[in-house]
């Protein structure tokens, strides 16, 4: 299928931006920012690639791969948190 | 009576994820995780009480109909913001709102849609308000005339 | 055939859309400017994407498994973002506004 070919080489194409801003982001929220689409975009990723390879038990991949992002990232944002209270409570 | 619908819905959402309807050591197994995730969220709910007016359930379509021509409407604005910044220039703007839902559930539907529709997130939550950025200063003006909260209001009140 | 059509038009509007928030990603000048890129290839982008592939499987379960893909993302993305803009906001990283050019960092 063409347009399934065409759907994978656009979605990797975002990544490999996004993976950009994840080395560049001058802040670290940046780089968080860009992980949670790249997470997305693999969600995305996974679900077409089942097509194109039709089987499509994939889905059941992707499905998992959307819950253990949204986790992680909530996960690291409550990481980066508590390391910045501890280094306010340094500095005083 | 909320233990006995989830449990519906927990089984029939297994059913449809494994795809499994015959195979009987399958079938008991998933019974049994049906009964555990009923067992976590029984244990959450007697910490966390959220809502309970099944009514909502039959309001919200309608709102989601609306939130979806919403939420295409501003995907269509941003693009021409990222594309054309010299013709769309985007001007961000922080604001706080007003919010007239009560509950909590209100609040967060109100909130997450903002979130939902891209051009504007909500950053804050305190009392009755919401902070909010916005990459340009039209769509502030827009959530401002309060059409997204009163239909966020209407779901969520019994009637 | 008309499915298969539906299929092109859907993937190729969520790739278009998706490569355009990757650039938005690129461009914007600020953090907060950027969550708003980023919302975009989560929003229509992820259900051009999902649309595209229903065509594709017709009515099974296939269908609905994509349809819960796409629920998740919508439920999930709008919270990760909300928590991202919120902690960067609680850290002191103020927003670049109209008045001032810059983002300015300020100590809380």
């Amino acid at each position: 299928m063409m347009s399934l070919g065409i759907a994978v080489v656009a979605l990797l194409v975002v990544m490999l931006f996004a993976l950009i801003r994840a080395l560049a982001g001058p802040k670290i929220y940046d780089r968080v920012l860009a992980v949670n689409m790249f997470g997305t975009k693999t969600v995305l990723l996974i679900a077409v690639y089942g097509f194109l390879t039709e089987r499509p038990d994939f889905l059941d991949l992707s499905i998992f791969y959307a819950l253990i992002n949204f986790i992680g990232v909530i996960a690291v944002l409550k990481f980066i948190e508590r390391i910045e209270e501890y280094d306010e409570v340094e500095e005083q | 009576m909320y233990l006995i619908l989830l449990g519906i819905g927990l089984s029939g959402f297994w059913l449809l994820l494994s795809g499994f309807w015959s195979n009987s050591l399958l079938l008991f197994l998933g019974l049994a995780s049906t009964l555990f995730s009923l067992y976590i969220s029984w244990r959450i709910r007697r910490q966390y009480r959220l809502y309970s007016d099944w009514s909502l359930i039959l309001r919200f379509p309608a709102y989601l109909h609306w939130l979806l021509i919403e939420v295409f409407k501003a995907n269509i604005a941003v693009v021409k913001n990222i594309w054309f910044p010299r013709h769309y220039p985007i001007s961000p703007t922080v604001k706080r709102l007003p919010m007239s839902q009560k509950s909590k559930l209100g609040k967060t539907i109100y909130a997450n849609s903002i979130t939902l529709t891209p051009g504007t997130v909500s950053f804050d939550i305190k009392d009755d308000g919401v902070l909010v950025h916005a990459i340009v200063e039209e769509a502030i003006v827009e959530l401002m005339d309060g059409e997204m909260n009163q239909r966020v209001s209407k779901l969520e009140q019994r009637k | 055939m008309v499915a298969d059509l539906l299929t092109w038009i859907f993937l190729l509007a969520g790739s278009v859309l998706g490569i355009t928030g990757a650039w938005g990603l690129m461009t914007f000048p600020d953090f907060y400017a950027r969550v708003h890129a980023v919302s975009i290839a989560d929003t229509l982008c992820a259900a051009c994407f999902i649309l595209g592939l229903v065509f594709q499987a017709g009515w099974s379960l296939v269908t609905i498994k994509l349809l819960i893909v796409l629920t998740l993302l919508w439920i999930t993305s709008p919270t990760s973002s909300h928590a991202l803009v919120r902690a960067a906001y609680r850290a002191g990283l103020r927003a670049m506004t109209h008045g001032n050019k810059q983002s300015s960092e300020v100590q809380s």
